[in-house]
């Protein structure tokens, strides 16, 4: 295979992978943000206490987290065609995605936005400010630097899963390296497709990490900055748990 | 709003020889107090019980009442664990009491309370009235200090030019006008708790609350901040509840104080109230005296000083009228516009059979008079005293 016949295929592919990953991120902070306050506000000596409500959330977010991201695909194809209308394609795999990343970020952020002082909390309450308040003016913006390191922990691990999007004809970088180069023996486009996931995931993780060091540094908060988290999304997964 | 005040720039200025002196030791009521009540509670009770450990209860407040008159500082202090902290979050409710009411500026906060755990919008409104200034600061990384004044502006609603006008003001006031831009993180321990109190007045508030703002801080910013506290008490006429473990606090700023311990008021008055009271614990560490009779015919008297005594040399009188020879043992004594408060020790040669007589010419100079070590008499001696 030539370079002149590799380029549209991979260029193509940078595209699926760009779109897919795009629009479910969106989804999953979208989703996963109120989600991941709701957590923390509903649970026990939160300040929208609710304990049943806590619990069901927790647990939904558990489960749909655990599956392995290739069944959630199967499992959901109902559900992704009364969305889309299709069961195949890059916009059918954006359903799953989107999905199975909600939860995933939705305990990022818990885990972020528990972190924040409740001393500041309390400061809000005695200025008279109610629980949207907090929420607006305290617990999102304090939280930010970690909010900015769980979304690009989402953006890789996200990566990670549309590699399996070739699965129902989404295209993809995954989907050239098993049907290029493991069905083909192109192992040269293999290799390529390789590099070009390894630059992508560093640039994100270089910009998410420089973004929320930045705000990290100014707000001058105690401790070091949110971690790096160039490991495989699953070990920074087994930490928030 | 504010007058203009000559603040120090910052905490750093008590460095500065000519302004080494200390808050003034004011215990004598200034004329912004007066007789009406703005804090009031009654029959406060706390308990709190812990959700892991069914059944077991804390009771962080048993019935305490406590009275703060209008344009008054007034301090309470205790152990940790007695109860403090969880009075001052009664009185905004930050913590809803479990019995007992809360009247704050004539408003009765437990009714507004609600009956679900959250603050219905009539109590928010209440306390964006009461300022609250806190130990560790609690000012927003995320923003800059100018932005932190502004937060209970926003949340009143007030406009982008109002805020702005508002809260550099406010700054002024404490003496951080050139850090307006500046992030919390690039401050100092008292130049963060000055933005504190700054934002605790944006809503022009009444009442402020300060729950240990000084115990983060090194002597010489808690100097400096309590300076800053009294001067917006004197200038502004607001009420300042303070609540320290710290009895330096209370002697520099405090026009009355309490005493907590075990969630109750033991003792409670201005600060020369207690000092009239025999025996209170408040007023002997505020004004301790200590020191040994030397011999056995010697008789050692405690003398107090209300602030009411006329300022004349009453020991050298003393020693010269019945020509006899006095030592002091020891002293705490302020004197503040002419008036001395405090207490002295001096002992007296010769038993206190011997020394009826000048032990009279001193209460008739309007002293309180305490003998040490004989019991039954030292009792028949206050009794008289009053």
């Amino acid at each position: 295979m030539t370079w002149s016949e590799m380029q549209p295929l991979l260029a193509q592919a940078c595209w699926d992978t760009l779109y897919m990953v795009g629009w479910s991120t969106l989804i999953a902070v979208v989703g996963g943000l109120p989600l991941g306050v709701l957590l923390v506000l509903t649970d026990r000596g939160g300040l929208l206490q609710n304990v049943l409500a806590s619990k069901v959330i927790g647990q939904i977010v558990n489960v749909a987290r655990s599956l392995p991201f290739i069944i959630l695909m199967v499992a959901l194809m109902g559900f992704t065609r009364t969305i889309t209308g299709t069961t195949i394609g890059r916009e059918a795999a954006i359903v799953p995605l989107a999905v199975g990343a909600i939860p995933f970020f939705a305990r990022l952020v818990e885990t972020a936005v528990r972190e924040v002082d409740g001393g500041l909390v309390e400061a809000v309450q005695s200025m008279g400010g109610n629980t949207w308040t907090i929420v607006r003016k305290v617990l999102v913006p304090e939280s930010l630097p970690s909010l900015i390191a769980g979304t690009t922990t989402t953006i890789v691990a996200l990566i990670g899963y549309s590699a399996m999007a070739g699965t129902v004809g989404a295209g993809g970088l995954g989907d050239i390296a098993v049907r290029y180069g493991y069905q083909r023996f192109e192992t040269e486009l293999m290799w390529i497709t390789v590099a070009v996931l390894a630059v992508a995931i560093s640039l994100i993780q270089f910009a998410g990490d420089h973004a929320a060091r930045a705000l990290h540094r100014r707000a001058g908060t105690s401790g070091p900055a949110p971690r790096l988290r160039l490991l495989k999304a699953s070990t920074a997964t087994s930490k928030t748990v | 709003m504010f007058s203009p005040v000559p603040m120090p720039p910052h905490e750093n200025r008590v460095a500065f020889p000519t302004e080494c002196t200390p808050p003034g030791h004011t215990h004598a009521l200034h004329p912004t107090v007066t007789e009406t009540p703005v804090i009031t509670t009654s029959g406060l009770t706390k308990i709190y019980r812990s959700h892991r450990s069914r059944g077991r209860e804390v009771t962080a407040l048993d019935g305490v009442d406590l009275h703060v008159r209008e344009g008054e500082v007034y301090g309470v202090i205790g152990q940790s664990g007695a109860g403090k902290s969880s009075l001052i979050r009664c009185v905004n409710l930050l913590e809803r009491p479990t019995a007992g009411t809360v009247t704050v500026a004539g408003q009765d906060l437990t009714a507004l309370a609600g009956r679900g755990p959250r603050a219905s919008r009539e109590l928010r409104q209440a306390r964006s009235r009461i300022g609250m200034v806190f130990q560790h600061f609690n000012l927003l990384s995320s923003r800059t200090v100018q932005d932190n004044v502004e937060l209970p502006l926003e949340i009143l609603g007030r406009s982008g030019r109002q805020r702005s006008a508002k809260a550099l003001e406010l700054l002024d006031l404490v003496g951080l006008a050139d850090k307006a831009r500046a992030y919390p993180a690039q401050l100092s321990g008292g130049q963060k708790q000055r933005v504190g109190i700054a934002r605790a007045l944006a809503g022009d508030p009444k009442v402020l609350l300060s729950d240990e703002a000084t115990s983060a801080l090194d002597p010489e910013t808690t100097r400096s901040i309590l300076q800053l506290l009294r001067d917006l008490n004197r200038q502004l006429g607001l009420t300042v509840l303070l609540i320290t473990h710290e009895m330096d606090v209370v002697k520099s700023v405090c026009d009355s104080a309490a005493l907590m311990a075990n969630g109750r008021i033991v003792e409670s008055g201005t600060v020369s109230e207690l000092l009239a009271t025999p025996g209170s614990e408040l007023a002997s560490a505020l004004f301790p005296v200590g020191g040994e009779a030397t011999g056995d015919d010697r008789t050692v008297v405690d003398v107090t000083f209300h602030g009411e005594a006329a300022t004349q040399p009453v020991i050298s009188q003393l020693s010269r009228t019945y020509n006899i020879d006095i030592s002091i043992l020891g002293a705490a004594i302020d004197t503040v516009g002419g008036l001395q408060v405090g207490r002295m020790r001096i002992e007296l040669p010769g038993r206190y059979e011997d020394n009826v007589v000048p032990i009279g010419f001193l209460r008739e100079q309007g002293l309180q008079i305490d003998v040490v070590g004989q019991e039954p008499a030292s009792v028949l001696v206050k009794e008289g005293a009053k």
